[in-house]
């Protein structure tokens, strides 16, 4: 620990630190562009200039190290004189073109300008003008506005693991671009607008949208893929203008998947808003006393083992619950949540979490991936892996398809799982072993023997343990754990969905199933669809019951490790469209045997008693008990392994319907695509 | 000339990259990257007579040194003696700095013009023999002024000497480097004034 003095005030920082950092310490606000505590210093901004005493000139408090006893000033005249300076130099160049530039109201250029800033120029020679790039989709930008702070080169090197940024030529013709035009091949990329200080990289969807004074904004999470990751809705009136990421350092630091972010205008496409019932082979409008009349019509003859019961990748526990006991209601335990059918043992949670915890990652020493592409599969947890990569002596063992760049070195050990026995080296010697499943490492016939090979494996490397749980399911969608938690699992005598395809029942019930193919599902079956979507199974609907989408509902999601997270509505549903629980409560009424809840209160108490969890936030899933999930580790097949998200920008029925994404398809590469 | 779709080192060039490469320890062979990028830049203009960076060799070198081809891209943009783009045979690169000035450039850029038949900086000659270049101090200043052709230098120019030179250029000839006034290395003109044993 070193001590020094801040404006007279005494801190103690850790040796090593910035000036900048113990001026924090000290609760000083030091202004700055380049520094940014996520990323490499580069101190090229000069903004943070300091005084320290003895030094002969300001410093950049931001890439000064602290040394004992030394004696900060944060406010002198000369402090603030040298600020100003600064400030006119990086405005020399600048188009000063704030009214039209959506930066405006949240730029840090333009807040910093009203501290520092001179009311006029004095530089009367021509601005330099620099031509925009382009560097993909979803980034807008005018490069006259860049400051060359390097935040995005850095971000997109560091973070990110793309080295695709960079600065070309020199002085005055200082670049910051691909130099090739292309797009970023990131899942990212919408980071760099949040990092550019400046409006030099916007949102190319929210460009000339809305100001951001005129946003209602929501603080929400995420539900697209299983991170769960912090986010906040902006909306003006009915609809979504964007969504942002809000800092969780548990969950997502401060970053953001590309689809997370950008695939909300999917939300006012193909909705489903008003209910449907087929007549004749063709789906009609109809009100909801009739849709509930056809169901109920249709489901009061059937003996309780003709009904089933599907749950989707985004649905909330709320809508879970109900369902469930609806189901229990009408004599069924034919439920299933696993649309992709993944040999998930659901009798314990270690079998089904990341049970690391995501911020696990950071003390974990050695990992194996086993049939997963995390980078598609959850990019801001990749982002971590990362990290911890970056930080050194971190062996990453990959069992799955060869030619899969995840942004750092793996010892590709194998496609199939039989390669699973061989990762036994990478985990020999580390104190926090860790395997990282994934879920669409479990969704084959082989699956439970694949779980248990790799609980076998981590047993094994001695990763089980009451202070350390190294096994870690990678989930795909955010509705995917809760669902597990409130055990929407087939009971005793219940069908799996495998079970109640091609006609195993009479009647399903899909809630948000969107995720198989519903030509598997028997002719004769009746179909009651709920959900906000018209995508794949809607189609095959015989009654269909609009829902709401996660930004409309105030709603429970269960991430990848098991932190169960509050949504909160931001918007309405568009239409006759209502809360999926509240539909699954209603239409228990008009069966006459009403779900005893009617707030979402009780519907909360009940998920509880159903599930402890659900009461106590989150518990890390500590391993008391060695034993592994069901499943016989000889029984691996040899088949390879297969990415279960092909294309991360078009993975729900969300961002099937988003035209942002549709252009990420199109232009942006695989990432599996090796360079 | 537009950008190649292909680019190979050739035996000449890869001999060289051998001796170049070992001189950085394992790990380090980013540390590489101008001396290959000048190969690049040599080998194009012995095979193509053009002495300039296509983008595909660019990435080539990335692809040898192991380093992302943004960063090649960065370094040889940031130097200026890189040529991003293709240039004539000969490289005319007329320094502009104070002494040289003071002493004549402008005659030189004249007659590089005149001779070259160039519009002025930064424009090649239809005929593809020539890319006229403004450069800052050579460190020839005593010799002023001073024009580099490609990596030669030639000093003590003035307006005749320079049409001369370039005239020659044209019929294939490489003129001796150095003084053009037979000035000896940086000796002062006219030749010795101390030692020449005339002081006792
Ligand atoms: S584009 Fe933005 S983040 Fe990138 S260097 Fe310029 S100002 Fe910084
Ligand atoms: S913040 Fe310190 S130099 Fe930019
Ligand atoms: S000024 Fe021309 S060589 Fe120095």
């Amino acid at each position: 620990m070193t001590k020094l003095f801040v404006d007279g005030v005494e801190v103690e920082v850790p040796a090593g630190s910035s000036v900048l950092q113990a001026c924090e310490v000290a609760g000083r606000e030091i202004p700055r562009f380049c520094y940014h505590e996520r990323l490499s210093v580069a101190g090229n901004c000069r903004m943070c200039l300091v005084e320290v005493e003895k030094a002969p000139k300001p410093v950049a408090s931001c890439a000064y190290p602290v040394a004992e006893g030394m004696k900060v000033f944060t406010d002198t005249p000369m402090v603030r004189n040298a600020r100003r300076n600064v400030m006119e130099f990086l405005l020399i160049n600048h188009p000063l073109d704030c009214p039209i530039c959506d930066q405006g109201g949240e730029c840090d250029l333009q807040d910093q300008a009203v501290a520092y800033g001179k009311d006029g120029s004095r530089f009367l020679e021509q601005k330099r003008a620099v031509k925009d790039k382009y560097v993909g989709p979803l980034i807008k930008t005018i490069m006259n506005r860049c400051i060359h702070c390097t935040r995005c080169i850095r971000f997109a090197t560091e973070v990110a693991g793309v080295p695709e940024l960079g600065a070309t030529g020199r002085g005055e013709n200082m670049e910051v671009g691909t130099y090739v035009e292309k797009a970023l091949t990131t899942e990212l990329a919408g980071n760099l607008i949040d990092l550019c200080p400046v409006g030099a990289l916007t949102s190319r969807p929210y460009a000339f949208v809305s100001r951001p004074w005129e946003l209602r904004k929501t603080d929400s999470v995420d539900v697209l893929d299983a991170v769960g990751a912090a986010i906040r809705i902006d909306t003006r009136g009915p609809e979504v203008l964007r969504i942002l990421p809000r800092t969780n350092e548990d969950v997502n630091e401060e970053w953001l998947g590309d689809r997370s972010r950008f695939s909300f205008d999917g939300l006012k496409r193909k909705r489903l808003d008003r209910p449907w019932i087929r007549r004749d082979g063709k789906l009609v409008a109809a009100s909801w006393p009739e849709a509930f009349a056809a169901i109920a019509e249709k489901l009061k003859p059937l003996s309780g083992d003709r009904i089933g019961a599907v749950a989707g990748d985004l649905v909330d526990a709320e809508s879970v619950v109900a369902l469930k006991d609806l189901m229990a209601g009408l004599g069924s335990e034919n439920l299933d949540c696993r649309q992709d059918g993944a040999a998930l043992d659901a009798s314990r949670r270690e079998f089904y979490v990341f049970g690391s915890g995501i911020a696990g990652i950071d003390d974990a020493d050695a990992l194996v991936i086993i049939g997963s592409n995390p980078r598609t599969e959850a990019p801001v947890l990749n982002a971590r892996i990362r990290k911890r990569w970056l930080a050194g002596k971190f062996p990453v063992g990959f069992v799955g398809p060869a030619g899969i760049d995840l942004t750092y070195p793996v010892t590709a050990l194998g496609e199939g799982p039989s390669a699973i026995a061989d990762a036994a080296a990478i985990l020999k010697d580390a104190k926090h072993p860790m395997v990282l499943v994934g879920r669409g490492a479990l969704a084959r016939p082989d699956g439970a023997a694949v779980a248990a090979a790799a609980w076998a494996l981590l047993r094994g490397a001695e990763g089980l343990r009451a202070d350390w749980n190294g096994f870690c399911v990678l989930h795909q969608f955010g509705g995917q754990v809760g669902a597990l938690d409130l055990g929407f699992v087939p009971g005793p005598q219940g069908r799996s969905l495998g079970g109640m395809l091609g006609g195993g029942v009479d009647a399903l019930w899909l809630l948000g199933a969107d995720g198989f193919d519903p030509a598997l599902i028997g002719p004769e079956t009746f179909v009651i669809y709920q959900g906000h979507h018209g995508d794949r199974a809607a189609s095959r609907a015989d009654v269909i019951l609009p829902g709401a989408a996660y930004t409309e509902k105030e709603a429970t999601y269960v991430n990848t490790e098991g932190r169960v997270q509050r949504g909160r509505a931001a918007v309405a549903p568009p239409g006759e469209a209502r809360e999926d629980w509240r539909i699954l409560r209603a239409f228990s009424a008009v069966l006459g045997t009403p779900l005893p809840y009617d707030t979402i209160e009780a519907v909360r108490a009940r998920m509880a008693a159903v599930n402890p969890v659900f009461g106590s936030g989150f518990l890390t899933a500590a391993c008391s008990d060695p034993a592994g999930p069901a499943g016989d580790p000889a029984a691996l097949g040899d088949a390879p392994f297969v990415p279960p998200i092909p294309v991360y920008w078009q993975a729900d029925c969300i961002s099937r319907a988003s035209a942002t994404m549709a252009e990420c398809a199109r232009v942006i590469p695989p990432a599996m695509a090796a360079e | 000339m537009s950008e190649p779709t292909e680019f190979s080192f050739d035996a000449d060039s890869e001999a060289k990259i051998t001796m170049i490469l070992a001189r950085y320890p394992e790990g380090k062979q980013a540390s590489a990257v101008i001396p290959l990028l000048y190969l690049v830049q040599k080998q194009m203009g012995r095979l193509t007579g053009s002495a300039w960076l296509p983008r595909v060799a660019m990435d080539v070198v990335a692809d040898r040194l192991g380093m992302a081809p943004i960063r090649v891209y960065e370094v040889a943009t940031f130097y200026l003696m890189f040529n991003t783009k293709p240039i004539g045979r000969y490289h005319l690169q007329v320094c502009g700095t104070t002494p040289c000035w003071l002493r004549g450039s402008d005659d030189v850029l004249r007659a590089c013009k005149d001779a070259g038949a160039l519009k002025g900086y930064g424009d090649s000659s239809a005929d593809g023999l020539f890319t006229l270049t403004e450069v800052e101090c050579l460190g020839g200043c005593v010799n002023a002024p001073v024009l580099q052709v490609d990596d030669d230098y030639y000093e003590d120019l003035d307006y005749a000497r320079t049409v001369a030179l370039i005239e020659a250029l044209k019929r294939g000839e490489r003129p001796p480097i150095g003084s053009s006034i037979g000035r000896q290395t940086s000796a002062p003109e006219g030749g010795p004034m101390v030692l020449t044993g005339a002081e006792n």
